[in-house]
């Protein structure tokens, strides 16, 4: 199946239909496609790039390998998206604004929250969710589309006090696009035209139902048309259009041109090549074959072969970055494995005051423990 | 074994786990009515997160095991309108924590388009979710927010806890005519195994069960809390001779107030025990209709052992959250020795 781009032609694997409009910079070995237009990056920004992309890479292997060995719970891998996490995240000012859902480990790392962060809820802390005040991330949304109408919310909040210098990205996926969440803050978006991108991370299946049966619509950038928004489709396996289309949305958002609206809804094409979850299992649902040629176009290959090809990245460099990644990594679980947490965190936080009666279950819980010790209530429950 | 393998092989009962069973269950009533449907978030091709609906898709085929879009509210709406063409829609809502934007679907039609319509439309429909904790899940997957449903008149709220009265009790629900909320203790989903019966069978909504009779005290639970409540009551048999009467509600609304009552009459004292949080709890409607029914047998406070009054936490403090033997047997004790 033949896909053109607005360079020429290229090829797209399955599902993915003939689109005139698709996005691409780099083909499958990172050459730059004839007539496309390279964004305005500098070098130092490009290996900023490759770096965070293969240190996504290898912190989604680590994670899904920490899982099987039971030093973190369910994970959701990100394998194959992270160039488009990583590019989304660096086209971002630092005072934009981050939602991202359970999946987008490293668009929430590439604007500026810490691996231990990352690992801590997998461990089981809600510390991770403490993001730090300077850092404009939104605790992971798990509830699917939720994020929608409440990035639309920040963005209308910074429009109606003339702050419109600072955007709003939000992730979402291909099935949230069922979710009516998704229909109104794409609606409330378009409306009070508010500085915000959503960026529909199309990875083709929502566990095991494919894009498909999620929509009966050729793409999902042309539901941004009911709207009232643009929307633009981008190969999300190259890392160097998605940061052209989503530094160009964010442009837009913040200074729209005569006639434009702020928002823009981006389907950026890719493919979940692992499974939903750790918990999950695609053989179940999906032939294993059709990776294949999604794998041809895998996002760090590309970004790395154009790095080589511009002469910005040599072999010991490499390896240089390769080893500080894997430190970096292994130093964040060493780190967020230290992490304890007493049972009366589970009464915190949940008004700004602990009210008298979580003040009395707390009490009563530490009473229980003091008599029977901690190990009473580890018993199994089953 | 899958049901299809026992129905070729002609036993008479399988040793099933919960989950197994609830497949059992859907698969029995598919059989026998074809007006059963199957529908939700991966419940076809990849028979449901849980495997609750593993080989319905392959045996009925795609217009009965319905792989929808991801949308809750659009699956119960979408099961409202289909009941109304003679189906028996049985949605699953894959986790009780991403029941929610269903909820407007399920109080203000599901539950009511009965009493509006004066019985000229009904909804017999059954919406399958798992809930609870202590399975080690990510936020929003372990929450027991039976009570909101509870509270909705027109509904029933079905939790079983054993294997057997899985596939009876969710029988029971597909051919109730009213809408049944049938939520599945997750925690146990593959705890044990039970003999099921490969036949049809029923057993009856509004009806308590009795798991372990006793003469000192009556604890209420349900769902996933019956075996820690069971385990307290063995414990406490042995340590401190104390008699406890275990009552598995299983049909939470209606409530078998009878038995609920009859027991209390025996014992003068109860406790509760329950996942969700302990304010506007089930265990408080319970507690006050023994008050009002049975009040001149009560030799002690009424005790909730209960979830806390805060968001389920991250897995890391769940066995802290959820009432554990140790902490059900030291209730009792205080309510026994008060």
């Amino acid at each position: 199946m033949n896909m053109k781009n607005e360079a020429g032609s290229t090829d797209l694997p399955a599902p993915v239909r003939e689109d005139s409009d698709l996005v691409q910079v780099l083909d499958a070995e990172g050459n730059v496609l004839p007539q496309a237009s390279v964004p305005d990056i500098s070098d130092r920004q490009l290996l900023e790039m490759y770096e965070t992309i293969k240190l996504a890479r290898h912190f989604d292997q680590r994670a899904i390998s920490f899982q099987r060995q039971g030093r973190l719970a369910t994970y959701a891998p990100m394998t194959g998206q992270e160039g488009s996490q990583v590019a989304t995240s660096l086209a971002l000012a630092e005072q934009d604004w981050l939602f991202p859902t359970y999946r987008e480990h490293a668009a929430k790392y590439a604007h500026g929250m810490d691996l231990v962060s990352l690992f801590e809820p997998l461990r089981g802390y809600r510390d991770g969710y403490a993001i730090p005040d300077d850092v404009n991330v939104m605790p992971e949304y798990i509830p699917i589309a939720t994020q929608v109408p409440q990035a639309m919310g920040m963005a209308w909040g910074h429009k109606l006090q003339g702050k419109t210098e600072t955007a709003v990205l939000c992730h979402l996926g291909d099935g949230a696009t069922s979710e009516g969440d998704f229909h109104e803050g794409l609606n409330f978006a378009g409306v009070f035209d508010v500085p915000a991108v959503f960026v529909c991370n199309n990875n083709q299946w929502a566990i095991s139902v494919p894009r498909e049966r999620q929509t009966a619509s050729e793409t999902i950038a042309e539901k941004a048309q009911a709207y009232g928004i643009d929307g633009v489709r981008v190969d999300g396996l190259d890392p160097l259009a998605v940061y052209k289309v989503a530094s160009e949305a964010l442009a837009k958002a913040r200074n729209p041109g005569p006639g434009e609206r702020r928002p823009t809804l981006i389907e950026s094409v890719q493919y979940r090549f692992g499974a939903h979850t750790t918990a999950d299992d695609p053989s179940v649902y999906r032939d294993e074959s059709e990776e294949e040629a999604w794998r041809d176009r895998d996002p760090v290959d590309r970004i790395e072969k154009y790095l080589y090809n511009e002469g910005i990245l040599d072999s010991d460099l490499e390896s240089e970055i390769q080893d500080s990644i894997e430190q970096e990594v292994s130093e964040a679980i060493e780190t967020a494995e230290q992490t304890e947490v007493s049972p009366d965190n589970i009464v915190e936080h949940v008004y700004e005051d602990v009210p008298a009666r979580l003040e009395e279950q707390r009490d009563e819980l530490n009473r229980l423990r003091e008599k029977y010790d901690d190990g009473a209530f580890s018993e199994v429950l089953e | 074994m899958s049901s299809t393998a026992s129905a070729q092989t002609g036993q008479k009962a399988q040793s099933l786990t919960l989950v197994e069973a609830i497949q059992d269950g859907l698969y029995t009533e598919m059989s026998q009515d074809d007006s059963v449907v199957v529908l939700g978030e991966d419940v076809g091709k990849n028979g449901g997160v849980f495997r609750a609906t593993d080989q319905l898709y392959e045996e009925f085929g795609e217009d009965r095991v319905i792989d929808t879009p991801l949308a809750e509210a659009g699956i119960i709406g979408a099961s409202i309108g289909l009941a109304q063409t003679g189906m028996k829609p049985v949605p699953e809502m894959q986790f009780m924590g991403f029941m929610y934007p269903a909820f407007d679907q399920i109080v203000s039609h599901a539950a009511r388009l009965r009493s509006r319509s004066q019985g000229q439309y009904s909804v017999p429909m059954v919406i399958r979710a798992p809930y609870g904790g202590g399975i080690r899940a990510p936020e929003h997957h372990s929450e027991s927010k039976e009570a909101f449903f509870v509270h909705e008149p027109g509904l029933k709220v079905v939790s079983p806890s054993t294997p057997y009265d899985a596939k009876g009790l969710l029988a029971a629900s597909i051919r109730d005519p009213d809408p049944v909320i049938f939520l599945e203790p997750k925690l146990i989903y593959r705890a044990f195994r039970e003999d099921v019966p490969t036949k049809p069978y029923q057993v009856s909504l509004n009806e308590a069960a009795i798991r372990r009779e006793g003469s000192d005290i009556s604890v209420y639970t349900w769902g996933a809390m019956t075996r820690p409540a069971l385990i307290a009551a063995e414990n406490l048999s042995q340590s401190h001779g104390i008699d406890v009467e275990v009552i598995d509600l299983r049909t939470l609304s209606p409530l078998d107030i009878e038995t609920i009552t009859d027991s209390f009459k025996k014992t003068g004292r109860a406790a509760i025990v329950h996942e969700a949080p302990k304010t506007g709890g089930l265990g408080a409607e319970i507690a006050t209709t023994i008050q009002e029914e049975a009040l001149v047998h009560q030799e002690a406070p009424i005790r909730r052992i209960a979830g806390f009054d805060a968001p389920m936490p991250l897995h890391s403090l769940e066995d802290y959250y959820l009432p554990q033997a140790v902490r059900i047997q030291d209730g009792i004790r205080e309510t026994v020795d008060f």
